[in-house]
């Protein structure tokens, strides 16, 4: 059964709300059951933000959860907060630009992506959200890339349709990225 | 509660012409104010308007909580019964959803210069349609004569029994006054009701400010001094001197805001 | 209409939109603010009246104003909010205009904090002002039932003259689901006869809660009872998830009350014999329903995000048929499946042989 549960968290500004947003709209798309739920309050303005996001063939009763099956952390305190709360088997991906500790789970699936890195050689460093998304969609297969590329289109505000072309080639830099062995 | 008396109405003989009658827009029943008290002049005032202005099929009342609470049994329009100070809160409701109707509250102190302070202050701020009559007469009538907002310095009231002490209570509230400062206000003026000249000079605002609104002018409240000889201990006669004077001395008779559309409006 | 990723408040405003709503008053409060900006564009962009009032006095007696008047007309707030509406809502009760209230639930007591809670459950049940008198309390547990529930909360509020809270809380708020939102129905042009529009050709209306003489005012609250009666034996709405062959019962409502289909699940892959009820209306709670299944269960665990507020209904309509256990988070906690999961296990070691 399709079924994942994840969080993604970071900085405020770091886009994680939009890349759980996109991940979202992606699972309707593919006629999953989704979910997808902010922290929200006064922390949200420079502080961390997190969502937790929800894709599912069966009806969703709860929204939050305490071990997710994956992880996407964009800087330290968020590594320092879901690293050991990612369920066994799960999946952690970590924005080693930001957080340069390695995991030492080890029955957990890691990868280890200098997403802020890579966005900033893309020309815009807060597309570092969708390195990760992009890897984060090659490792589990929940939905498909391109379904993401296509809700992205659909869903990118007009002050930032800019960078459509970059965040693309952010999707695909990342999924290229999950398969690759340094990354594993 | 004083049973409700019926006024028929007098047959006119077919050769006379009517010169002076009972407004349409007042009801015949007998009021329950007590003597010397003028809202009863001032609900026919009212009426008088929307039977001058032939209003009274389009225009929806709010009454207020205090002695005017039950002014829509003596008028003879819809109404709707606000919680106390929430007239104008109520009125903004009723007026946005009508903008085609006439929309007036009619409140006394405690009710718009105490607990509704905010709801009339940002009414009068949004520049809304409506019209306000606000009997000032220094004193909770219903309640059984404690302080008002407007009570006069060192005036003895019922919970201020050795005379209102403005340091500890505080000073009585200059509302027309404040109201005027508001952008959204179109006319703003004080009256009284105490005298032949003073009732036909209310009148007249009544009227002026029920035209403001018509004309989509702002927001217009016509505040009026007013008695309460029961709860001041003085006879009728007293009371009506009393206002004028010693009220009148705090509470200058004077219009605190009037637009040049307003004064253009024919009265 | 296609199922559309909505986020609670906005869905809910867009669905009141949908429905014809014809005036919005409102404070801004969090979490459900957002439901206020939504309806600042669209009510503007559809002609109708929207107002952003000086407090949350202002807003429900504007309500009341609009409603006295024969119009669709709601607010939306949050804890805080609703209890400085309380006033306006007695009135509102008391001389029977229809009004919608939607209370995004958050932590408290006093200003709390912004997250979720089911902590206003008596409040909006029982206390919602003074006076005799009970909202119909409406408790979606996700975006579509909140969609669902606005619809019919003005059907409610217009059939039986009647102030309608729908209690959600700040997780249906703040979250985002796919929902299908109703088409687009056109505002109502007519209005009740009992409503103030202007004595034209007929006398005139008065809109009021005062009835001076004790007589008279019991008798206007005999006639309110009577309604409320009339409410209690015909709209009652709850949902069973696995109860046939219960042992035990789950009862959670909302946000608590979808988490508790999570935990239906993971304690059935368990081996325990678990159903869950979920009151879809609070006041009137299903209490018929719940004595049944008490008398067929060993069991009862309630969960709330509270301190156990709609207890004491299961309580009192379990008739100490079952045992009846308590699991609640408060300060805007969300429970977590695995917690209650543990309450559940070690109600189940208690009553089960």
């Amino acid at each position: 059964m399709r079924h994942i549960e994840t969080v993604f968290s970071g900085f405020g500004g770091q886009g994680v709300l939009f890349a759980g947003q996109l991940l979202a709209y992606a699972g309707l798309a593919e006629e999953l059951y989704v979910t997808w739920i902010p922290s929200y309050g006064p922390e949200m303005r420079g502080g961390t933000a997190n969502c937790t996001v929800i894709l599912s063939e069966e009806k969703i009763g709860a929204p939050v959860v305490r071990n997710p099956s994956a992880a996407v952390v964009m800087n330290s305190p968020s590594m320092e907060k879901y690293e050991l709360l990612v369920r066994k088997g799960g999946l952690l991906v970590v924005n080693s630009s930001l957080v340069s500790r390695k995991s030492n789970r080890d029955e957990v699936q890691v990868l280890t992506i200098p997403a802020s890195d890579i966005a900033t050689e893309l020309g815009n460093v807060r597309i570092a959200n969708m390195v990760l998304l992009g890897a984060f969609v090659e490792a589990t297969g929940i939905v498909a890339l391109d379904t993401v590329k296509q809700q992205l289109n659909e869903h990118l505000s007009e002050r930032q349709r800019k960078w459509l072309e970059p965040n693309y080639t952010a999707l695909q830099r990342g999924s290229e990225l999950a398969l690759e062995p340094s990354t594993v | 509660m004083t049973e409700d008396v019926h006024i028929e109405a007098s047959e006119i003989p077919e050769a006379m012409e009517r010169v002076y009658g009972y407004p349409e827009s007042l009801t015949r029943v007998a009021t329950h104010y007590c003597p010397g008290c003028v809202h009863g002049i001032i609900h026919r005032l009212v009426a008088e308007v929307l039977d001058e202005l032939d209003i009274r099929e389009e225009t929806i009342g709010v009454a207020p909580v205090g002695c005017a609470v039950l002014a829509y049994n003596y008028l003879n329009a819809d109404f709707v019964e606000a919680a106390h100070g929430r007239a104008p809160a109520m009125a903004t409701g009723i007026k946005r959803v009508n903008p085609d109707k006439v929309v007036f509250t009619y409140q006394g102190d405690g009710d718009l210069a105490a607990i509704g302070t905010a709801e009339i202050l940002h009414a009068a701020n949004r520049g809304e349609l409506i019209t306000t009559v606000f009997v000032n007469n220094a004193i909770y009538g219903m309640t059984g004569g404690q302080m008002a907002p407007t009570t006069l310095p060192g005036m003895v009231t019922t919970s201020t029994p050795t005379g209102r002490d403005c340091t500890l209570a505080g000073y009585p509230i200059k509302m027309s006054e404040i109201l005027a400062q508001t952008a959204g206000a179109a006319y703003i003026t004080r009256e009284h009701a105490t005298d032949v000249s003073g009732i036909h000079r209310t009148k007249k605002a009544i009227k002026r400010a029920f035209l403001a609104q018509i004309h989509q002018l702002g927001f217009a409240c016509v505040e009026v001094l007013s008695t309460c000889p029961t709860n001041w201990n003085q006879d009728p006669w007293e009371a009506m001197q009393w206002a004028k004077e010693q009220m009148g001395a705090y509470y200058p008779v004077e219009t605190f805001k009037i637009t040049d559309a307003v004064k253009t409006l024919k009265v | 209409m296609a199922r559309q990723l909505l986020k609670g408040n906005i869905a809910f405003a867009e669905a009141a939109v949908r429905n014809g709503l014809v005036a919005y008053f409102g404070y801004p409060i969090t979490p459900q603010s957002e439901a206020l900006e939504h309806l600042s564009g669209r009510m503007v962009e559809e002609g109708r009246t929207f107002l952003q009032a000086e407090s949350e006095v202002a807003a429900i007696n504007m309500v009341y104003g609009a409603a006295s008047s024969g119009v669709r007309v709601m607010t939306s707030t949050s804890g805080p909010g609703l209890a400085l509406m309380a006033e306006g809502l007695s009135y509102i009760a008391g001389s029977e205009v229809p009004v919608v209230v939607v209370n995004m639930m958050r932590g408290g007591p006093g200003l709390g904090n912004i997250q979720p809670s089911q902590a206003d459950y008596l409040f909006m049940t029982k206390t919602a002002g003074h006076g005799d008198f009970h909202p119909i309390v409406l408790a979606p547990s996700s975006v579509q039932e909140i969609v669902d529930m606005v619809g019919l909360a003005f059907k409610l509020a217009e059939k039986y003259r009647t102030l309608v809270i729908v209690a959600g809380d700040g997780a249906i708020g703040q979250m985002m689901e796919s929902a299908e939102l109703p088409s687009m129905q056109q505002v109502r042009r007519t209005r009740p006869d009992w409503a103030v529009t202007g004595a034209r050709d007929r006398e005139p209306n008065v809109i009021t809660s005062l009835y001076l003489g004790a007589e008279k005012l019991e008798q206007a609250n005999l006639r309110l009872q009577k309604k409320l009666t009339e409410i209690k034996a015909n709209e009652v709405r709850y949902q069973l998830y696995q109860t046939e062959d219960a042992d035990l019962l789950l009862v959670a409502y909302g946000t608590a009350g979808r988490i508790c289909t999570s935990v239906v699940r993971e304690a059935r892959r368990a081996g325990l014999k678990v159903g869950l009820l979920r009151p879809q209306t609070l006041w009137p709670f299903p209490e018929a329903r719940l004595a049944e299944l008490a008398g067929q269960v060993s069991g009862i665990l309630v969960v709330e995000m509270s301190a156990g507020q709609m207890l004491e209904d299961v309580q009192r309509a379990a008739q100490s048929h079952a045992p009846i256990r308590f699991y609640g988070r408060m300060g805007g906690v969300i429970p977590m499946v695995g917690e209650i999961l543990e309450h559940l296990q070690a109600l189940a070691d208690a009553v089960i042989q």
